[in-house]
């Protein structure tokens, strides 16, 4: 193990590093937006809602990331789609992200007890109210803990956008190795980020859902 | 550029020859991924502290990095020690230790979950710790985490696209090499995701098939 060379790449790794967490903060933005709209509809008993949630969440669960990737940032342009590298990434795990975020949220929604919404009615709050003061509410804190395993997913998922040339931690790994010729030590450092980025995200996760566990 | 579906047709053998490949991956990986998942999730909670620390540690580093980085670090890291392997092996031992580690997790807490009566009455029958494990513990524990167990190899199966990388010619490199022929993308990669949406539906309908008669024979 050559320390020297890991101390000089060190910086650049950094950077990259940082790309990959830009990278998962907006997706998981963008998936979380998606994934709250995709449980709303897939529980709204309109069928014009629910059917074309079922399908979004049934296609971008049921094909690979990296196939979704492909066909956003290389068959994009075809359709008259043209997106640049980064904007490419994060639309396209995005996407990918919201489809499992529909599916914990709406797990979530479903897991509140039945009497809850049943007696919010019978007291006179309309349905919507129902939803946003008293089941979502309850459901957030039963969501924490399955978005939590999206988000490391999705934080491990990042890796792939170095095959749309996405300059992030995975991309630059390969990069060093072909020009250092030692492999081991730029996997050390990728390891070392990808180890760093995704403990700290899961005792984030873990401390709120303690903080907001329901103490039953 | 008009969209033309009609350039599929004159690919198709390639294609079918990737899926026939993707096949091959996951037929060999879902074996290896359940057994070493199996011996992993054991070692983990077994008696001897060193082996459980080592244990952790390898499940922890495993599950912490992504797939594409461990295949790469098999791919073209292992050549620097002077481990040769071919890009089909590599994707296969990749794919089998990611999703060993996180079957391994499921088990483990199949395992845990088992009554400690399950545990006392095989040993006061005569059984070893090892026969209890075999034949008592981990059969029910596989029983119960069966549907997460799915999961993940669902997961698998679509996550074996990444081997494309390490230039294995299962379904994404066959549509690559067709996309480089045709300079069609879209085409393809659509193609390409209807051929794993069928797949993944196909699979996923006889895992869940298999799931339900080991849940039935209670």
């Amino acid at each position: 193990m050559d320390f020297h060379l890991i101390a000089r790449v060190f910086v650049f790794f950094a950077q990259a590093a940082w790309v990959t967490v830009e990278v998962s903060f907006l997706s998981v933005c963008i998936g979380l937006c998606l994934g709250l709209i995709g449980a709303l509809c897939k529980l709204s008993p309109k069928l014009w809602l629910k059917v074309p949630a079922r399908v979004y969440v049934s296609v971008f669960r049921g094909t690979p990331a990296l196939i979704q990737l492909f066909v956003i940032y290389l068959g994009g342009p075809q359709i008259g789609l043209q997106l640049d590298p980064f904007p490419a990434a994060v639309i396209g795990l995005g996407i990918n992200i919201g489809a499992y975020m529909t599916e914990s949220i709406r797990g979530a929604i479903l897991a509140v007890e039945r009497g809850q919404s049943e007696a919010a009615r019978s007291l006179g709050l309309s349905k919507t109210q129902t939803m946003v003061k008293v089941v979502f509410p309850q459901a957030a804190r039963l969501m924490i803990g399955p978005i939590g395993v999206n988000i490391i997913g999705l934080i491990k998922g990042t890796s792939l956008i170095s095959a749309i040339a996405v300059v992030e931690l995975t991309y630059t790994t390969q990069r060093y190795i072909g020009t250092t010729y030692r492999p081991f030590e730029m996997f050390f450092l990728a390891a070392l980020f990808y180890l760093f980025i995704i403990s700290l995200t899961s005792f984030f996760v873990r401390k709120v859902d303690q903080r907001y566990a329901l103490e039953i | 550029m008009e969209l033309d579906f009609s350039v599929l047709l004159r690919y198709y053998p390639l294609l079918l020859r990737g899926l026939m490949w993707t096949g091959i991956l996951c037929a060999c990986t879902i074996p290896l991924s359940l057994v070493a998942g199996v011996l992993l999730a054991v070692a983990s909670i077994s008696r001897i502290r060193l082996v459980r620390s080592i244990t952790e540690m390898f499940l922890w580093i495993f599950r912490g990095t992504p797939l594409l980085l461990q295949l790469f670090l098999i791919y073209y890291g292992l050549p620097y020690i002077g481990i040769y392997l071919s890009p089909v092996v590599s994707g296969v031992i990749g794919l089998g230790i990611h999703y060993s580690v996180y079957n391994a997790d499921v088990m483990r807490t199949g395992i845990v979950a088992i009554e400690i009566g399950q545990h006392e009455a095989s040993r006061s029958l005569g059984l070893s710790r090892i026969q209890t494990l075999r034949k008592i513990i981990v059969p029910q524990a596989l029983r119960n985490v069966a549907p997460a167990l799915t999961n993940n190899l669902i997961a698998l199966m679509k996550e074996s696209s990444l081997v494309s990388i390490i230039t294995v010619q299962e379904l994404t490199l066959s549509t690559q090499i067709a996309v480089a022929d045709t300079f069609r993308p879209f085409e393809f990669y659509f193609a390409a995701g209807v051929i794993y949406y069928a797949v993944n539906f196909f699979l996923e309908q006889s895992l869940r098939r298999v799931e339900m008669k080991t849940a039935l024979s209670r």
